[in-house]
């Protein structure tokens, strides 16, 4: 049970196991737009192609009673088998891979390069003129590493949004 | 039997609706759907329902399924076929009634083509049905039926869309039973939470201004659980009210009984929610029309909400006990603890509630002002309940001022005998759920009580009574507004009556008589029974044309926008004009 009216908004990561069959993710995506809620972020892949199920993991925000309303909805679909708030049920690890598009030449060029070694980015892809940086980590990271490389030729940036699973031994 | 490997689809689809006990199916031919309809032709077992507008073919299911309790089936063909059965889906939706609908598709080849009468039937159905398949192999076809069937009536009920190509029902291929289908991930829990459940009966034990709220979740539950629902009113002697949805679940004749709650519903129903000090919810779910403004509704209540959607549990109102499971189930734990524990009512505190309750009932506030020239609306209700009681009869309605005062002066002993458009409110829901319930019926008074405008949505299905011989009664409250819009315009307009009056109606004796039926027109109060005694005594379809006082307004009225202790009780109230400019922008 949830208190009582809260006016504060919070980021949740949930999980959620899906049958992976025609039309189930626009029954999450129609869901979110169809009944007003924020969709920061979302994945879908298929996990388990012998029980052809696939997780979808989005990243939302809202108040406790909509966040409980995004899970109870999203429960009550047919082909969805299980849905798990990440947020709310213990420690959870948050990747998101990025790849950045930095092009530019001389100092600006080397500094790039420079702090993408800081944050362990991998060069994917070199001209003269520029490089492809792919990095992992947490979003407020990447964040950071693309605010760094604005100034030093940022041209094109492409995400792949949050994936998550809980710490420790049990599934979801 | 290797004989099953030889049918085709069409012959599987017929097999598992005979095998899910479907006995009558609303529908509609077309292209797509063709080879189906062959198959129809071919058998004796299956009654089809020739409608003569799709969306009837749904509204007429769904009256089939709210009067017997049974999934309703419907048969569209693809394209306009399916978009036509979309209000009646959405229908189904918010209302929780269990229907299957199957549409045809153009061939599995064709799909995503632009073919001629095609239509991403599950794109547009997906938001308003509970589920929604697109069959693409024939061998498929059995077990998803027989899902739709399985969803479409557990938990909370709904529609479940089954979409058909053309080739896959032509196709050979193999039929498997009921019994070999088990759903893989959906299993709603019937059985309530036994804590929250000892949780709840305490609360009630110790409740000082105690209400029971009663929605159509009672009644969707099951005869149980309207038995159940009796019995828990019965024995804790506490005051109840209930939806537009659940009016019947609770006899309405019981003395504890206060009426209607909502948006016109009783000044006693709607005080008696706002100053209790425990609501007890029971298959309801806190809608708009039942709440008024919620930031001041019931503020000093502790809440118990037995709902089986969790998605139903803090979406519009937050509750403080939470049950979520079947309303029988939980229902027949609660008198099972109450009984185990002992409890009591307080039966002081009670004695004193209900002395305040009858201090409201004493406002008596569904009375009007008597005319003998014109008929007033809520005396055509009147005389009508009081003219028919005795057969029982089973009332459909439309939408607007004459739904709410069928609502307002009928009184029903039993449920599955009220059947409205409560959730998306559709005009020209009526004419075919009564159909549709005449069709399980075929002896039973079936009246359809109806606006002059409403009755237009669906007029065409006077065609479908005629052919099949459905004798059911239409009672047209005709004051030649949208009255319900009027209404709306007079309370938050300024009187600006936009386009809510209709100059031009059919004239409905002869509109009757040209569907080969039976009419009347009906304008003085002294020959109102008269003429409602014709209309029940005459065999078959019959119109019966009541022109009633044209600026009549429905009350008692909780204003868009207010609380429930800001009702207002007559024209007298309506002059001070309370409504803010908030409630000009709620629907």
């Amino acid at each position: 049970m949830t208190g009582k009216h809260q006016p504060h908004t919070h980021r949740h990561t949930i999980a959620v196991l899906v049958d992976n069959e025609p039309g189930v993710l626009a029954r999450v995506i129609g869901l979110f737009s169809g009944r007003g809620y924020n969709i920061e972020s979302l994945t879908v892949a298929e996990v388990a192609a012998r029980d052809n199920l696939s997780r979808i993991t989005v990243v939302t925000s809202g108040t406790a009673q909509i966040i409980e309303q995004i899970k109870a909805q999203l429960s009550r679909l047919v082909p969805v088998h299980k849905v798990v708030d990440l947020t709310n049920e213990g420690p959870a690890v948050e990747r998101e891979l990025a790849l950045v598009k930095v092009a530019g030449i001389g100092e600006k060029r080397v500094e790039s390069l420079r702090i993408a070694g800081i944050f362990r980015a991998h060069t994917v892809d070199s001209t003269n003129e520029s490089f492809v940086f792919e990095i992992v980590g947490r979003s407020d990271k990447i964040d950071a590493f693309i605010n760094l490389m604005e100034p030093l030729g940022l041209v094109d940036v492409s995400r792949t949004g949050v994936v998550a699973i809980a710490r420790g031994t049990q599934p979801l | 039997m290797s004989h099953d490997h030889d049918l085709n689809g069409a012959e599987i689809l017929l097999k598992a609706l005979a095998d899910q006990g479907v006995e009558v199916v609303f529908g509609y031919p077309g292209g797509a759907v063709l080879p189906i309809y062959d198959e129809i032709f071919k058998q004796n077992r299956l009654r089809h329902i020739l409608v003569r507008h799709e969306q009837a073919a749904v509204h007429a299911a769904e009256g089939y399924a709210r009067a017997t309790g049974k999934v309703g089936a419907v048969l569209v063909t693809s394209g306009p076929g399916s978009t036509n059965a979309v209000t009646g889906l959405l229908d189904a939706m918010l209302d929780s009634t269990p229907m299957v609908c199957m549409t045809g598709q153009v061939p599995t080849s064709l799909i995503g083509n632009d073919a001629f009468q095609e239509a991403d039937t599950t794109g547009i159905t997906r938001p308003c049905s509970k589920h929604n398949y697109l069959v693409k192999d024939v061998n498929d076809l059995a077990r998803v039926i027989h899902e739709a069937f399985y969803v479409a009536k557990s938990g909370r009920p709904g529609p479940v869309v089954v979409d058909l190509p053309k080739d896959v029902v032509t196709a050979k291929g193999r039929y498997i039973g009921p019994d070999k289908v088990r759903h893989k991930t959906y299993k709603p829990k019937v059985k309530g939470d036994i804590a929250a459940i000892e949780a709840a009966v305490d609360l009630m034990a110790q409740a000082k201004k105690p209400i029971l709220y009663l929605g159509g979740g009672v009644i969707n539950s099951g005869l149980e659980a309207v038995a159940l629902a009796t019995k828990l009113v019965k024995m804790t002697g506490f005051p109840f009210t209930q939806t537009l949805m659940g009016l019947g679940a609770v006899p309405a004749s019981s003395p504890q009984y206060l009426g209607m709650v909502g948006m016109h519903g009783t000044f006693e129903a709607n005080l008696a929610m706002h100053d209790c000090d425990v609501m007890v919810c029971i298959g309801a779910r806190f809608d708009d029309r039942v709440t008024g403004k919620t930031s001041t509704f019931s503020p000093k209540s502790k809440k118990i909400h037995i709902d089986i959607d969790p998605s139903s549990i803090n979406k519009n109102v937050v509750v403080d006990i939470p049950v979520v499971g079947d309303v029988g189930h939980v229902l027949e734990d609660m008198i099972r603890v109450w009984k185990a524990k002992q409890l009591h009512v307080d039966e002081k505190a009670l004695k004193s509630w209900w002395r305040e309750i009858d201090g409201w009932r004493a406002k008596d506030c569904l009375r009007y002002t008597k005319s003998k020239k014109v008929i007033k609306p809520q005396y055509a209700i009147e005389r009508l309940y009081e003219l028919t009681r005795d057969k029982d009869p089973i009332i459909a309605t439309e939408v607007g001022q004459h739904q709410m005062w069928a609502a307002q002066f009928s009184k029903f002993d039993q449920p599955r005998h009220w059947l409205s458009s409560g959730g998306l409110g559709t005009m020209g829901f009526g004419l075919p759920a009564a159909m549709g319930a005449q069709v399980a019926f075929p002896e039973k008074l079936v009246i359809d009580i109806a606006g002059e405008s409403s009755i237009q949505m669906n007029i065409q299905e006077m065609a479908t009574l005629a052919q099949e011989r459905l004798p059911v009664k239409i009672f047209i409250m005709n004051n030649q507004y949208l009255g319900m819009v009027r209404q709306w315009q007079e309370l938050l307009h300024g009187g600006r009556y936009a386009e809510s009056h209709m100059d031009v109606h059919p004239d409905f004796v002869k509109l009757a008589e040209a569907y080969g039926a039976k009419g009347r027109r009906v304008d003085k109060p002294a020959d109102l029974d008269a003429a409602i005694m014709e209309m029940i005594e005459t065999p078959g379809a019959f119109i019966l044309d009541v022109r009633t006082d044209a600026s009549e307004n429905v009350f008692p009225m909780i204003p868009p926008g207010a609380a429930h202790n800001e009702m207002l009780l007559g024209p007298e109230d309506e002059a001070e004009k309370p409504s803010s400019e908030d409630g000009m922008v709620l629907v």
